[in-house]
């Protein structure tokens, strides 16, 4: 295959010579000489191919952030009363910079205002998930139970959060544990309905293996029962976190007291708009944070 | 001597929303000890619903069902049933979903070594010693398939129930289940009643063979003895006019005599 590949001069001497073989063969060692390029060993295509693969991932998800963030220049730039991305990345940097700072009830740092209002939905939605989950499993269980309580969640569910509020401050008498009870109340919801309907849909085989063991009680329960519903449970109790978290910016807004609703609305009074805008972002960045935590740990419990 | 499993004109009505609807009716069979009987028929034939009778999944509307004497009262260990569709725990390493059983039928008698030995035995009797940590998902239909039997035979039952156990696997996977199936009966002397619709395996597998005629109010309409020696070999056995004689009996009465009238459901 080499002799095509050979000079003029070299051709015109193996063709005279008549040992042409071994000439072609003497002169063969000669191109694997050339070091391979990076790109072209397995480990430099693996490379190359990953690059590509981060690239093509990265360029939807930037291209959408960057026409997002021209949209809102736009929009500032002809209203003049939003401020602008770039205004309001300084205002941000400012506002990082000294996150724990305290200076009395009305004006603390933006990092107490957060850890405040996750306080307040961790207590919420725990005492939530502490009821919901187990009455979750009774209503799955018992047919009776599941009829007896079907309409009082029917009208119960679909009432707006916040209508809970004044009951709460009622009963409870203080704002502090009236926004709790608002969080309680509306992420209940999620996790009684999902889990019910996991335990509901356990397929009849599983529980056809407890019968023909006569599996006693508690062995179903922990072998069979919880295992089979976790999937869905943990389904409700990430709607639920969502639902909270939602709930919360509102509540806070009407109860006072520290935390991210409390302080858009103060920084509403102040008409420092940034700061709003701000606020926006990181109710969702925790929000999705709060999710994304939650589906890690979902995946870990996935059988399937 | 009366016979191990006795069924004595047993029905079954299931009441359902359309009213009352017979699924069996007038059901009497007698199974020996180590008698390895296959229950054959249409689908929608009520040979299931015989199974989770003997079972105890069900409960007989008519009649009875004594196992030793006993009558058959609920689901219990010593009727260990081997499901279609395998039924184990996703969330439990095959190990874990034989140990559940052997625990329970064992567990007040034994130590905890020993129900890990008796574990460890089941699931190499099928051959899947090697797989003792794997989740269900992780392995193959057949293996789960076996996963099931291990764990109905480590429980030592009085009788194996097979539902079809052999239904949703690829035609090689079936033939070596089979041929694992007939060393581990006759190693095990178990008195087995597996249901299924494949001729083939009821010809191969049974000492008898029930068929039963369609549903509703389905009934055994014949039952044929299947006098082949052990151990059977299905090489031997595809060039054997006897074989072949038993297996057209089976289809005569399946496809003649319990021709279908229409596809249900």
């Amino acid at each position: 295959m080499n002799a095509v590949t050979l000079n003029g001069q070299r051709l015109s001497e193996v063709m005279a010579a008549p040992e042409t073989e071994t000439h072609a063969a003497a002169n063969e060692p000669a191109l694997p000489t050339r070091r391979t390029p990076l790109f072209e060993t397995e480990g430099g295509k693996r490379f190359r191919e990953g690059v590509t693969n981060v690239v093509k991932a990265t360029i939807p998800p930037v291209l959408g952030i960057a026409l997002f963030v021209a949209l809102w220049a736009i929009i500032a730039s002809i209203g003049g009363k939003i401020p602008g991305p770039a205004e309001t990345w300084g205002a941000a940097v400012t506002l990082f910079s000294d996150p724990f700072y305290d200076s009395g009830p009305n004006d603390q740092g933006i990092g107490w205002n957060i850890l405040n209002s996750l306080y307040r939905v961790g207590i919420g939605f725990g005492l939530a998930a502490a009821v919901g989950i187990p009455l979750g499993f009774l209503i799955g269980r018992f047919a009776f139970l599941n009829q007896m309580l079907a309409p009082i969640i029917g009208i119960l569910r679909p009432v707006s959060p916040l209508a809970w509020l004044p009951i709460g401050l009622l009963v409870l008498q203080k704002a502090e544990p009236a926004s709790i009870w608002v969080i309680f109340i509306s992420s209940i919801w999620p996790m009684v309905l999902n889990t019910a309907a996991g335990v509901q849909r356990i397929p009849q085989d599983y529980l056809n293996v407890a019968r023909v063991l006569k599996l006693a009680e508690f062995k179903v329960f922990t072998r069979i029962l919880f295992p089979a519903v976790l999937p869905y449970v943990l389904t409700g109790v990430r709607l639920a976190i969502g639902v909270a978290w939602l709930v919360i910016v509102a509540a806070e807004m009407l109860t006072g007291g520290v935390g991210i609703g409390f302080w858009v609305w103060d920084e509403w009074n102040n008409l420092n708009v940034a700061h709003i805008i701000i606020a926006i972002f990181i109710v969702g960045i925790v929000g999705l944070l709060l999710e994304q935590g939650l589906m890690l740990v979902a995946k870990r419990f996935s059988y399937e | 001597m009366p016979s191990y499993v006795q069924i004595e004109n047993a029905g079954m009505v299931f009441s359902t929303r359309k009213g009352k609807f017979t699924a069996l009716t007038g059901i009497n069979l007698n199974v020996e000890q180590g008698e390895f009987i296959a229950l054959i028929g249409h689908s929608g034939c009520g040979k299931s619903t015989l199974l989770n009778l003997v079972a105890g999944l069900l409960d007989a509307s008519d009649g009875v069902l004594l196992l030793a004497n006993k009558e058959i009262k609920g689901p219990g260990p010593e009727r260990s049933v081997v499901f279609q569709n395998h039924s184990l725990l996703p969330w439990l390493t095959t190990f874990d979903n034989v140990h559940l059983a052997v625990e329970k039928v064992f567990g007040g008698r034994e130590s905890k070594a020993q129900l890990k030995a008796r574990t460890r035995a089941a699931l190499d009797l099928v051959g899947l010693a090697h797989a003792a940590a794997r989740l269900p998902g992780e392995i193959s239909g057949g293996m789960k398939q076996r996963v099931g039997i291990a764990r109905a035979l480590a429980m030592e039952p009085k009788v194996l129930l097979m539902d079809e156990p052999f239904g949703a696997l690829d035609a090689l996977t079936r033939a070596h289940l089979q041929d694992e199936l007939m060393k581990i009966v006759a190693a095990t002397k178990s008195t087995v009643i597996m249901v299924t619709h494949d001729v083939d395996e009821a010809v191969l597998l049974s000492d008898r063979i029930v068929m039963m005629t369609n549903g509703p109010a389905a009934t055994i309409g014949e039952i044929l003895s299947v006098d082949l020696p052990r151990p059977r070999d299905r090489l031997a056995l595809a060039h054997d006019p006897h074989y072949h004689g038993l297996r057209s009996r089976v289809l005569e009465f399946l496809y003649s005599r319990q021709m279908r009238p229409q596809e249900a459901a």
